[in-house]
């Protein structure tokens, strides 16, 4: 096709370059052409958050930008949590403090969630229900997620 | 949901943006955070024969002081702005208000030139826009003009720009040190667009009042300037009586419409409430 173009892009630290038409969601970019399922796609139109990665650091909502957008950007995924096969401290949070049931939303749940710590590690739990409006939730209520997103702070604050 | 195909540039100086933008006749859009055109797009709502990305135009992030203003580059995201010390220092109601556009991931991208220039009538930015009296810098093939706020929205997601001119700038006039200010919203849900929202900007000495500000969002298809409610306020003080008196004012002179969120009844109703609500902690917090 004459208007495809090439995406050069840092993901979870890798490399990749695919070439896709501008009209490509970053989201479906990420799934498709990368390989990368765990970013999930939900409401296609920037209400529900489960699409939210980090793009160059802070957390965004994939399925409205464009994959042409993040050339040359580093992203983040919910990939790139773990380390040496052992879940990062916000995911170890999440499992303790029965923080997901279906899972759809927690890949959007945790990159937002990491943001929002990073801008404020020592949030109050009217903060953090501010914090993790951007995404939602159909199964826990809600309860699980905050209890997770107050227990993983001080973890996070310390190993910074 | 998918867009529709649409060609893509990504200039990275205005110049090339104009250029481009140009050569479309009016058919073309300008993508700034894409919070509000991308989910357009996926509907296929809007199909722009092609978009002009302002992502990478770099001289378009800005903030600084000028003339008693503070300019902010039509680019600089609002998450920029939640943060940035002289936003705090000089435009303590454009910070407050920020912590109400949409949320966290919607503010890492969204940009304070593509609120305004889309022009919603629930957003933030424009009220606050018509309550301090700013103006934005627009630019085109002909030169560079200055628009008012009174003069930029028309109605609904329509403002005075031509379609060949991009919103370069904001200018917000610095407020005078000590303004109480306050942005009272109510939404369903946080984050989401509000009903109806009042921005406030109270100048007092003691009991009295030298200048007041009330402009509202959600209440009409564009930001209105309740100048009537001001005048009560900038007359008989800041008591509860001259408060309550602008808060019934308020609810005359908006003029709203009905929607699947609010009857028009209801939307005048908030106007009132929140002009209250918004004046009390406007003055609460103003010195002087």
């Amino acid at each position: 096709m004459a208007d495809m173009m090439t995406v050069r892009l840092k993901v979870n630290g890798v490399e990749h370059e695919g070439r896709c038409e501008p009209r490509k969601l970053l989201v479906d970019f990420i799934r498709e052409d990368l390989g990368l399922t765990g970013t999930h796609v939900g409401c296609e139109h920037g209400i529900c958050g489960a699409c939210t990665i980090l793009f160059n650091g802070e957390a965004a909502r994939s399925c409205i930008m464009l994959a042409v957008q993040a050339e040359g950007a580093e992203l983040a995924t919910v990939e790139g949590l773990m380390r040496d096969g052992k879940l990062h401290p916000l995911q170890e949070a999440f499992r303790e403090h029965h923080g997901l049931q279906c899972g759809f939303c927690t890949p959007g749940m945790l990159m937002t969630a990491l943001d929002f710590l990073r801008t404020n590690p020592t949030p109050s739990e009217r903060e953090i229900r501010e914090g993790i409006s951007a995404v939602l939730c159909r199964c826990t209520g809600y309860q699980g997620i905050v209890n997770a997103v107050r227990a993983a702070a001080p973890v996070l604050a310390a190993g910074r | 949901m998918k867009p529709p195909k649409f060609e893509y540039h990504a200039p990275t100086s205005l110049d090339e943006a104009l250029d481009a933008l140009g050569r479309y006749g009016g058919d073309a859009k300008v993508l700034a955070g894409g919070q509000s055109l991308m989910p357009l797009l996926n509907f296929r709502l809007a199909r722009p024969a092609a978009l002009v990305d302002l992502n990478r135009v770099a001289s378009l992030a800005y903030i600084r002081e000028q003339d008693g203003q503070v300019r902010l580059g039509a680019m600089t995201r609002q998450r920029t702005i939640e943060f940035s010390p002289l936003v705090a220092q000089r435009l303590p109601l454009l910070k407050e208000a920020t912590r109400w556009v949409g949320h966290l991931p919607i503010r890492t991208r969204g940009t304070i030139g593509g609120s305004i220039a889309h022009a919603d009538p629930s957003a933030e930015y424009p009220a606050v826009l018509a309550a301090l009296e700013g103006e934005v810098v627009a630019r085109g093939a002909r030169g560079e003009r200055v628009i008012r706020a009174a003069d930029l929205f028309q109605t609904y997601l329509t403002t005075s720009l031509a379609p060949d001119e991009i919103l370069t700038e904001v200018r917000l006039p610095a407020m005078p040190a000590g303004a109480g200010y306050a942005l009272e919203e109510f939404s369903r849900r946080h984050g989401d667009f509000a009903i109806v929202g009042i921005a406030a900007v109270v100048v007092r000495a003691g009991q009295r009042c030298t200048m007041a500000r009330l402009a509202t969002a959600g209440a009409g298809p564009v930001p209105v300037r309740l100048r009537a409610a001001e005048e009560i306020l900038e007359t008989e003080g800041l008591g509860e009586a001259a408060i309550d008196a602008a808060a019934r004012r308020a609810t005359e002179l908006v003029d709203p419409d009905a929607d699947i969120h609010a009857s028009a009844d209801y939307r005048r109703h908030l106007a009132g409430v929140l002009t209250k609500r918004a004046l009390t902690r406007a003055i609460g917090v103003a010195r002087g």
